[in-house]
């Protein structure tokens, strides 16, 4: 590739494994926010356009604030004494493990299916994605829509037993 | 003579990266545009400090500013000179790199929402097909500078601020995309440039502009509502609710940095401004046909000083709201009205030419407002605060 | 209706944009270097030493009982006692302050030293230009700067001055009524003058 994208990239991991490896929390969601903000711009690099503002909308704008929140809330943003790694490391770290070989194997194999057109890379506009969205993929989208629904009303009602419970 | 006039700077910007060599033309044309952004809206920015005090001090029946310069002209650039000559004072308990980078990445996401802005016929940076996105999507990462300058300031007051800041931006900016997805809606493009062409056609003289339309008047009401609470503007500005949090989240930064957020919230006020003259109020197209003669960046950088008044006008108006008040307003008025908005907006486009859609549209909109306004107004209990756990 | 009251807000505030150019009147501020609004009576700002007669030191009434430097709440008074004395307004043997400063920086303008003395020795002043370019010295005013005329505080606070006068004169009236009447008594003085001295005190 070129010299741009090993920049990026490295600024990704970096950001990434800042958000591992630092011991404040607030300092890891930040270094998130900089992997999430290296994310958008591959995507940007690729011309998906509204993937990668997506990702700067979303992630950004949303779930880095509302990570943010969370630890402040939960006072989170004091350090522990007795270092920041859990006791159960191990089994932690055989979870991603087993994480990342799958899909690090779905990548691999999905990799000789596609076509190999370099030259040909197909403009995707806006408009294309919305109509394939509400084409192809309308099934999909509902489905997520009515999963996101339910969430908010378990959310809603979550924050309402407390309401019940004081009165 | 007027087509080069309103041409002038793009024509300029031809002739300037012209001088130079082939390879360079590109990268030369961008650099050019980019300086003249990071050069005109800071300049814009000093006018606007000085005619908010001066338009304050006369709805308070004062004079205002008056001592540098004539009229007090000079004022800004006296302001400049102290705030860039003050101690930089960082508190000694503050997380010093994440204190630095939070007024930086402000002011720096902030210029970036200019790119996309049309200024007037073929002048706008970068014509992407998503910019209205884009225009969102960097406007949403302001939230988390601010976050960032009120945790690493290590004060109570500017945590408190940060948090009521950003709780407000994610409450407001549902609304405030809610009410431009109507536009692109009848759009049918997120193109900023093509949403100003798309107003650009006249009826009897009179332009197509989107606010001449009950949802465009309803989305336009709903946006200017956001907009002012995204800007952190009188009434919403809690987060630095100068009688409670002495200045909120940028209450530790002393200086230029201060000035940097000074800097960057008047930027977040013309950036959104402008936004809101792209999608409601035609652009840089001219509000009469027979007008049309006059440059387009005129009417651009008219409409935006403009509705820079009104928010200075309603700034002088209105008192502070209360934090529930604040969120009840936007997820219980704002946002249904918004949402109503869309479904009107869709009516609009297949009820098809004609006086019909008019009188369904507007009396939709009209019935929702009154019922919905009664409503809230009922609710309205005027008496001493009762308070949940105190008691 | 929803959003009348904001309306009506913007018509108003309108209204006095408009008016502030047309009207002089309406303008409630004043230029103040060039104009200054005319003294008000009551204006308080920061303490001052009262004194009688032509000089100020002969004449301070302060006689250094440090009762407004215990009762200042921002501890901004620090005086310090005479070693001799030397007669007061009424001719009695007084100390005086050797050191009377007080820091214009930490003063609140609370009035409390005024109400605390016993002897009208210190009034507020009206003076606000207090600004200096000297951080240190310049905001700490010693006796000499703060001990200010009898006239000057009759021709700022008019009816409080007189109100003052007349109080003061009638305590030198009774205390020399009762030298008076030490002197006609002499001898069985011991048991009457105690009787007498009692009034004067629970007056005062």
């Amino acid at each position: 590739m070129n010299i741009p994208f090993y920049l990026i990239a490295a600024l990704t991991v970096l950001g990434g494994s800042a958000a591992v490896l630092l011991k404040n929390t607030v300092h890891c969601a930040l270094a998130l926010t900089i992997a999430f903000a290296g994310l958008a711009v591959l995507f940007l690099q690729l011309d998906a356009q509204f993937a990668g503002f997506a990702q700067i909308l979303v992630y950004i704008g949303a779930v880095a604030i509302l990570v943010v929140f969370a630890i402040l809330l939960t006072r989170g943003s004091e350090t522990p004494k007795d270092g920041v790694f859990s006791h159960t490391w191990l089994a932690g770290l055989a979870v991603a493990a087993a994480v990342f070989s799958v899909l690090g194997w779905a990548v691999l194999q999905s990799v000789p299916g596609l076509p190999y057109t370099p030259a040909a890379a197909p403009i995707v506009t806006v408009n294309d994605i919305g109509k394939a969205l509400m084409g192809r993929y309308v099934l999909p989208l509902e489905i997520v829509a009515v999963l996101l629904t339910a969430a908010l009303i378990g959310a809603v009602i979550v924050a309402m037993h407390e309401k019940e419970g004081t009165k | 003579m007027f087509a080069t006039l309103d041409q002038i700077f793009v024509l300029f910007k031809q002739w300037l990266v012209g001088l130079l060599p082939a390879g360079l033309q590109p990268v030369a044309g961008v650099l050019l545009c980019v300086v003249v952004i990071i050069g005109l809206f800071p300049g814009l920015f000093a006018l606007t400090v000085l005619l908010e005090r001066k338009g304050l001090a006369r709805i308070q029946n004062r004079i205002g500013p008056n001592r540098a310069g004539p009229f007090g002209l000079l004022q800004p650039i006296a302001d400049a000179i102290k705030s860039l000559t003050k101690e930089d004072i960082v508190p000694l308990s503050a997380d010093g790199t994440v204190h630095f980078l939070a007024p930086l990445v402000l002011v720096v996401a902030v210029f970036m929402g200019f790119a996309v802005l049309p200024m007037g016929r073929n002048m706008v940076l970068v014509d992407m097909d998503a910019s209205l996105l884009f225009f969102f999507a960097v406007g949403a990462s302001t939230e988390l500078s601010v976050f960032m300058a009120g945790w690493s300031s290590r004060n109570k007051y500017s945590l408190l601020g940060a948090m009521r800041a950003v709780a407000q931006m994610i409450s407001y900016e549902v609304p405030l995309l809610m009410s431009s997805v109507a536009v692109v809606m009848m759009t049918g493009s997120l193109s900023l440039v093509k949403i100003v062409e798309a107003q650009n056609h006249y009826t009897w003289g009179l332009p197509h502009w989107y606010i001449f339309t009950p949802w465009g008047f309803a989305g336009f009401v709903m946006f200017a509502i956001a907009a002012t609470a995204e800007t952190n503007r009188s009434p919403f500005d809690l987060p630095e609710g100068e009688s409670e949090l002495v200045a909120g989240y940028f209450t530790e930064y002393s200086g230029f940095k201060f000035a940097l957020f000074f800097l960057g919230e008047y930027l977040g006020m013309f950036s959104i401004s402008g936004l809101g003259t792209t999608l409601f109020l035609g652009g840089w197209s001219a509000p009469f046909a027979f007008l049309g003669w006059v440059p387009s960046w005129i009417w651009f950088f008219g409409k935006l000083m403009l509705s820079i008044c009104v928010f200075i006008w309603v700034r002088g108006t209105l008192p502070r709201l209360r934090q529930d008040q604040l969120m009840n307003f936007a997820w219980k008025f704002v946002l249904p009205m918004t949402l109503l908005n869309l479904f009107v907006a869709g009516l609009w486009r297949f009820l098809g030419d004609g006086w019909q859609r008019w009188v369904v549209c507007s009396a939709i909109l009209v019935l929702a407002y009154v019922i919905v306004g009664r409503v809230e107004m009922r609710r309205q209990h005027v008496g001493p605060r009762s308070y949940r756990y105190a008691e | 209706m929803l959003g009348e009251g904001i309306l009506k807000g913007l018509a108003e505030t309108a209204k006095n944009f408009a008016g502030s150019f047309v009207s002089a009147e309406r303008l409630t501020t004043v230029e103040y270097p060039e104009q200054r609004i005319a003294p008000i009576e009551a204006t308080r700002v920061f303490p001052f030493l009262v004194y009688d007669g032509p000089e100020w030191e002969a004449g301070l009434r302060c006689v250094a009982c440090q009762i407004c430097e215990k009762e200042c709440p921002p501890k901004c008074i620090y005086i310090e006692k005479s070693k001799d004395k030397k007669p007061d307004a009424v001719g009695k043997q007084q100390f005086y302050p050797a050191k009377f400063d007080i820091d214009v920086s930490v003063c609140m303008s609370c009035q409390i030293c005024v109400e605390v003395c016993p002897f009208e020795a210190i009034k507020m002043d009206t003076e606000f230009e207090l600004s200096t370019d000297d951080r240190f010295g310049g905001l700490l005013h010693d006796r000499k700067q703060l001990a200010k005329s009898n006239e000057y505080y009759h021709h700022i606070h008019p009816t409080e001055a007189a109100e003052v006068d007349a109080r003061l004169a009638e305590e030198k009236a009774k205390a020399e009524a009762k030298a008076k009447a030490a002197a006609a008594a002499p001898k069985p003085a011991v048991p009457a003058a105690k009787p007498a001295a009692k009034p004067v005190e629970g007056e005062a």
